[in-house]
C-alpha cells in the first residue's frame, strides 16, 4: 500500500483531524515567525498566491504576491529576514471552517476561511485581512503538503504593507 | 480660508512639515490642486470598451463615475445623486443602461442627464413637484473628459488647456512609449491604505537618491541605481517628473561602494521571478509622476497605472491598475505576472516605500514647524539632469505647488 493510498483510505473523520493537525501547524509556524520553515509545507513545484477577490472572481492574472515554485517561497523569506524594510509587528492568524471538497485523483482539495489580526507598535491590533484559503493538497512520503494554495482576500485595502505570509 | 503657516524662507529647498498634516491645507488642495486646472487620471478605456460599461473612481477625494454611453462617448460625472446626496453607484465596475439613484429612483442617463423623477406630477393632483421643475437643471455635475492612446483623464475645471499641452513634449513622448496605441489589457487590481499624506507617495517617486540606498532588491540586481545611465526630467512648469534609467549589472564598482545595499553575492533561489526581455525602446524603466494623481509604472515588463486617492491630510490609498497588451506573448504575460512580485503592498521593492512612507507621516506629524532638507542635487531645479543624485524634481513639484497653493 502506497502513502497516498493510506491517506485516501483514511475515514472522513481521521482526515479531517490530520487537516486540522496540519493547519494548526502551518498557521503556529507563521504565528511563531519560523518563516524557514514555512516553504516545508509546500511541494518543490507549489504555487502559492496571495488575491484580491476582484482579481479572482474576475479572472485577472495578476496576485498580490505570486509564488510558483518552494524556491518562491524561500526567496520571501530572506526578503523577510534580509532585505526589506519594515515597521516591527505580530500577525495572528486563525484558520476555520475546513471544508474537504473531495480526492481528485491523488489531489485532496479544501477550504478553509481565515483572519489575520496585525499588531504594530504604539497601535491597537487590527484586523489585517479576511478571507478563504482553496488548497490542493498531495501526499509527500506520507504527509500531505500544498501543492497549490490560494489566499483569496475579501478586504478592499491592504492596510499599508503586506510583510508576512497568510 | 486661513492658512497660519509660512513657506520658509529658503524656498523649495525647505519643505515644511505642516504641508503634510493641516486639514486647511488639505481642503485648499481638493479645491485648487485636485478640482483645479489639472487632469486627473480616472481609468483606462479597456475597463469600460462597451456602451454602458462604467467604472467607479475618485478624483482627489470625490467620488465620480466613468461611463461609456451608447453613442461611445466617454462621460466623467459625480456619484452623487443630484437629489440627495445619495452615492448611488456602488460597484468599481459594471454595466449599466440607465443609474438610478435606490433612494426616490431620479433616474439618469449615460450621460448623466436626468430623465425621469417618480411622482413628478403628485399622486391624484396632491404633491408633486413644482410645474417649473425642469429635470434639464437636475443632471449630474459633469467633468471635462479627454483620452489619449486609451487612457481616460477628468477634470472638475470649466477650462483646461488640451492634454498635450497639459503634459508638455518630454513627458508627452514618455506617455507615448508605453500608450503607443496598442490596446491595453488590465491584468489585475491592487489597494492599498497608506497613512500618509498623498505628497509622499509622489516625492518618493520622484526621488531616485533614495532608490540607490533603501531598496535591497532594485540596487542588487541594477534595476535602478545611481550608477546605471539615468535621466531625471521634469516638464516646464515643474509638475510632471519622470525617473529614467537602464539597467546595470550585479557588481561592486567605485560609483556604487558607498550602497550597503548591494549584495554582491545575493542571488535568488528562484531566478525565474526576475528574468526581464527587452520590451521598449532605450530605457529600461520609466517611472513618470503626473500632477495631480498619477504614477504611470514601466519598471522592466512590469507596468501599472498607480491613482493617488487622498482620504484626508494623512492617509491616501494606492489603487494599482496592473496591465499589458491585448494579444501579447504568453511567456511577455506570465513575465509580467512573476515581476508584479516587486510592485504593489507585498512588493519586493514598493513595500519598502509604503512602510517607510508611514515613518515619514510619523516623524513629522508632531512637528509641524520642522523642515525637510531637500539640497541633493542643488537648490533649484531644471528640466532634465543626466544623473540620479538629486532631489530636483522633489523642488520643481514643489514649485508649481506653491503657485497653485498661493504658499
Amino acid at each position: 500500500m502506497t502513502a497516498s493510498e493510506n491517506f485516501r483510505t483514511l475515514s472522513r473523520r481521521d482526515l479531517r483531524l490530520d487537516l486540522e493537525e496540519l493547519y494548526a501547524e502551518y498557521v503556529a509556524c507563521l504565528d511563531e515567525e519560523r518563516f524557514e520553515e514555512w516553504p516545508e509545507f509546500f511541494t518543490d513545484d507549489a504555487i502559492y498566491r496571495i488575491i484580491p477577490r476582484e482579481n479572482f472572481e474576475h479572472g485577472l492574472p495578476i496576485a498580490t504576491l505570486h509564488c510558483e515554485s518552494k524556491g518562491y517561497l524561500q526567496d520571501r523569506v530572506v526578503a523577510i529576514r534580509q532585505t526589506s524594510v519594515y515597521a516591527p509587528r505580530y500577525m495572528r492568524r486563525l484558520v476555520s471552517n475546513i471544508r474537504i471538497l473531495g480526492w481528485q485523483d491523488d489531489q485532496l482539495e479544501v477550504r478553509a476561511n481565515y483572519a489575520a489580526f496585525e499588531t504594530l507598535r504604539d497601535e491597537l491590533t487590527r484586523v489585517f485581512s479576511v478571507g478563504r484559503c482553496h488548497d490542493t493538497l498531495v501526499d509527500v512520503g506520507g504527509s500531505l503538503k500544498f501543492k497549490e494554495k490560494l489566499v483569496i482576500f475579501d478586504s478592499e485595502l491592504i492596510p499599508n504593507s503586506l510583510i508576512y505570509p497568510l | 480660508m486661513v492658512v497660519r503657516h509660512q513657506w520658509p524662507k529658503e524656498g523649495i529647498s525647505r519643505i515644511p512639515y505642516w504641508i503634510y498634516t493641516d486639514p486647511e491645507v488639505y481642503a485648499r488642495e481638493q479645491e485648487r490642486i485636485f478640482c483645479g486646472r489639472s487632469w486627473a487620471y480616472v481609468a483606462l478605456e479597456a475597463e469600460i470598451p462597451t456602451a454602458g460599461d462604467f467604472k467607479r473612481t475618485i478624483v482627489g477625494d470625490k467620488p465620480v463615475v466613468v461611463v461609456r454611453d451608447e453613442a461611445g462617448g466617454l462621460n466623467v460625472v459625480e456619484n452623487r445623486c443630484a437629489h440627495r446626496g445619495v452615492q448611488f453607484c456602488q460597484t468599481h465596475l459594471g454595466h449599466a443602461t440607465e443609474f438610478m439613484c435606490p433612494y426616490h429612483q431620479w433616474t439618469y442617463n449615460l450621460r448623466g442627464d436626468l430623465i425621469g423623477v417618480p411622482f413628478r406630477r403628485g399622486i391624484k393632483q396632491q404633491g408633486g413637484m413644482p410645474a417649473d421643475f425642469a429635470l434639464k437643471h437636475h443632471g449630474l455635475r459633469k467633468l471635462q473628459v479627454v483620452t489619449r492612446h486609451g487612457v481616460v483623464f477628468a477634470s472638475f475645471a470649466d477650462e483646461v488647456e488640451p492634454l498635450e499641452d497639459y503634459l508638455g513634449l518630454d513627458m508627452l513622448k514618455l506617455f507615448d512609449r508605453v500608450f503607443d496605441g496598442r490596446e491595453v489589457e488590465v491584468l489585475g487590481y491592487s489597494r492599498q491604505l497608506i497613512p500618509a499624506n498623498w505628497k509622499l507617495m509622489f516625492e518618493n517617486i520622484k526621488d531616485p537618491y533614495h532608490a540607490s540606498l533603501l531598496h535591497v532588491f532594485l540596487v542588487t540586481f541594477g534595476l535602478f541605481r545611481a550608477d546605471n545611465p539615468s535621466k531625471v526630467q521634469v516638464d516646464k512648469t515643474g509638475r510632471h517628473g519622470a525617473l529614467i534609467s537602464w539597467r546595470g549589472e550585479q557588481q561592486r564598482t567605485a560609483d556604487n561602494a558607498e550602497m550597503k545595499s548591494l549584495l554582491e553575492h545575493f542571488t535568488l533561489r528562484d531566478p525565474s521571478m526576475l528574468q526581464p526581455v527587452r520590451e521598449f525602446p532605450e530605457y529600461t524603466v520609466v517611472m513618470m509622476t503626473l500632477w495631480p494623481n498619477l504614477i504611470i509604472q514601466q519598471q522592466s515588463n512590469t507596468l501599472a497605472m498607480r491613482q493617488l486617492v487622498t482620504k484626508g491630510p494623512e492617509s491616501f490609498e494606492l489603487a494599482w491598475t496592473f496591465f499589458g497588451y491585448k494579444g501579447e506573448p504568453d511567456d511577455l504575460r506570465h513575465r509580467r505576472i512573476r515581476q508584479a512580485n516587486l510592485m504593489g503592498p507585498a512588493g519586493f521593492v514598493s513595500l519598502d516605500d509604503s512602510e517607510v512612507i508611514k515613518f515619514s507621516q510619523e516623524g513629522l506629524r508632531q512637528y509641524p514647524e520642522g523642515t525637510g532638507v531637500m539640497e541633493m542635487g542643488g537648490r533649484d531645479w531644471q528640466e532634465s539632469e543626466s544623473h540620479m543624485v538629486t532631489e530636483g524634481a522633489i523642488r520643481s513639484f514643489y514649485d508649481y505647488y506653491r503657485r497653485v497653493m498661493e504658499l
